[in-house]
């Protein structure tokens, strides 16, 4: 694979990935119904709401009750979109998660925005960085964090498809469109965006253009990076991940979320077991966020290309 | 085929001798609000549902049931197996390993009846309610039950959903609230008074029936009554009186009962109670 510079000429946020997704969802599959607790606008889902009001359920206020309804929906055939932040898609209901959707493997959706740092200015009752690892721990729960509009409209169509519980993660800023509209997407399926020799970059969600401005310092200095978007995080594509470490012999991983609970966690787990090598985990180190633009945000958590250009030369010096 | 008066008691006669024996068995579980509700899920099983004798889990053109007081699963499970989703030898493996028979009622093991997890409180109605709004989407005209404790109602997601079915008329569905007074740590006005319930519920726009839970004339004229009143714009809510451990003596009008399992003579002394009417399993 010829090395790629990856631009962008256009950014958009992840949230109208989901709302376009859901938007082309609701033409082709009449059982797919939506929910959404106050935050139709934030959510981007006014065009479904606008497009077939029968199968738009505004809840209010009420996550609970969302989560539970949405159970019920799946009992009589309808495929089930929950819309809130992700916050209120996890803390807030997690037992009403677990035992009516996950415990009972409920065909439910839960579609999570502003996710992250990113949210911004907030701070940080809204910021979860917790999302992951609670999602990741339940038994049969399918997690995904997309990396972009184009990607998160593309997983949230293939969740019509898929069958089970499901958690899908997205974001609040605009951000860049660096893949393909027509991109293969597969659930459990990493993409290799850049082969490289000297070290693997596991990227997800917003991090992957950070990791690929990351890579472009890296090469400045002469460094070979291979990166690797996992955009699925829940069933782990331990293939990819392997395959990639065999030859790079060191790897750091990025996320915006908790370095406890999230995608390093489950790679360090992984390369422990089956291909020890030096690792790094970039993400937030276990403290809640703040409120703040979220570039600056991003830089003072150490979530910026230059926090991830020094964590990879750590690594690869411990090779 | 609908069950005459003298046929229901027979069944509530086995059914409180399964829960007994279920409970005693593996010195485990709650017979208290499982012996209560008896009367109530006979009814609603043997006369009641318009209910296919297959289950799946779609529940497509029949009634459905949820229970969100899982931990009255001996009742449930009893009268499930009773009403024919699977064979009365499977109650004696309940709350042992490798069982279908959970300690509180599960999806996961695949038995016939159950279409949702419970046990963790509070739950039950707000998944009742989208099970009503799926048969809405399918052009369905059946009905949607759900049963719920008294206690239970301290949990706010219950509220949540009251809000939204009334709101929404939510109308193809009838709540019971097993409304006999006690919890585990006492009487339920002791805990966390529900005041006046009926006014409450009213108040948040349910049409509200009273009934006695173990009287069969009550439930039927009550639950027959509700029924009529299906389809016209409001949820339905039937606060049935039961009293907690009925048919055993020893165990009646007492939160102790809960979650304690009779000893071996207890046992015998409840059994001599309920006599057996169709074989016990």
């Amino acid at each position: 694979m010829e090395r790629k510079e990856y631009t962008y000429t256009e950014k958009k946020d992840t949230r109208s990935g989901f709302g376009d997704g859901l938007t082309e969802l609701g033409k082709t599959n009449e059982n797919v119904v939506a929910l959404c607790a106050d935050l139709t606008g934030s959510l981007k889902m006014n065009d479904f709401k606008n497009n077939h009001p029968e199968r738009f359920f505004q809840v209010g206020i009420a996550e609970a009750n969302m989560m539970g309804l949405a159970a019920g929906l799946t009992i009589g055939g309808k495929i089930p979109f929950t819309g809130t932040f992700a916050n209120f898609s996890t803390g807030r209901v997690y037992d009403q998660i677990r035992q009516s959707i996950a415990y009972s493997h409920k065909n439910v959706k839960i579609c999570a925005s502003h996710a992250g740092l990113t949210l911004g200015e907030d701070g940080a009752t809204h910021q979860i960085l917790e999302d992951i690892g609670m999602m990741k721990m339940l038994p049969g729960m399918t997690v995904i964090n997309p990396c972009d509009y184009n990607q998160t409209k593309l997983a949230t169509i293939a969740l019509g498809d898929h069958i089970g519980p499901a958690y899908l993660r997205f974001g609040r800023p605009k951000w860049p469109i660096f893949t393909p509209e027509n991109a293969k997407f597969q659930i459990g399926k990493g993409i290799k965006f850049l082969d490289g020799n000297d070290i693997s970059i596991f990227a997800t969600g917003h991090m992957l253009w950070q990791a690929l401005e990351a890579e472009k310092i890296l090469f400045s200095l002469g460094i070979s990076c291979e990166v690797i978007n996992i955009h699925t995080i829940k069933p782990l594509d331990e293939e990819i991940i392997l395959e990639s470490i065999k030859k790079t012999k060191c790897a750091i991983s990025c996320e915006e979320h908790n370095i406890i609970g999230g995608l390093g966690e489950s790679i360090s787990r992984l390369i422990s077991e089956k291909h020890p090598i030096p690792f790094k985990v970039i993400g937030v180190n276990d403290s809640f966020g703040e409120s703040g633009k979220p570039l600056d945000l991003l830089e003072k958590y150490n979530l910026n290309p230059e926090s991830i250009k020094e964590a990879a030369l750590e690594v690869i010096d411990k090779k | 085929m609908s069950k005459n008066i003298d046929e229901l008691k027979n069944i509530s006669s086995q059914v409180r001798r399964d829960i007994v024996r279920m409970v005693h068995q593996v010195q485990s579980g709650h017979p208290g609000g499982s012996l209560g509700c008896t009367d109530f899920l006979v009814y609603l099983f043997f006369n009641l549902m318009k209910r296919k004798d297959s289950f799946d889990m779609n529940g497509f053109n029949e009634d459905v049931f949820f229970i969100s007081n899982g931990h009255i699963s001996p009742v449930f499970y009893s009268v499930l197996s009773r009403a024919g989703y699977f064979d009365k030898s499977e109650l004696s493996t309940f709350r042992k390993l490798n069982s279908r028979l959970q300690g509180h009622p599960a999806t996961h093991e695949g038995l016939p009846g159950i279409r949702v997890a419970s046990g963790s409180l509070g739950q039950g109605l707000s998944v009742a309610v989208g099970s009503a709004l799926a048969k809405k989407l399918n052009k369905e005209d059946n009905v949607v039950y759900v049963l719920m404790g008294d206690g239970e109602l301290q949990e706010g997601q219950i509220w949540e959903a009251m809000m939204y079915a009334a709101h929404n008329k939510v109308d193809n569905i009838i709540a019971t609230i097993d409304f006999n007074g006690q919890q585990i740590d006492g009487p339920v006005d002791e805990i966390n008074s529900l005041l006046d319930l009926k006014d409450k519920l009213e108040s948040f726009g349910w049409k509200v029936y009273e009934s006695d839970g173990n009287d069969f004339e009550s439930l039927s004229s009550t639950l027959e009554k509700a029924r009529k009143n299906l389809f016209n714009g409001f949820p339905i809510i039937n606060i049935m009186k039961t009293v907690m451990g009925k048919g055993v003596d020893f165990m009646e009008n007492s939160h102790k009962w809960h979650g304690i399992p009779p000893n071996d003579e207890q046992l015998n002394d409840a059994l001599s109670q309920n006599k057996e009417t169709l074989g016990d399993y």
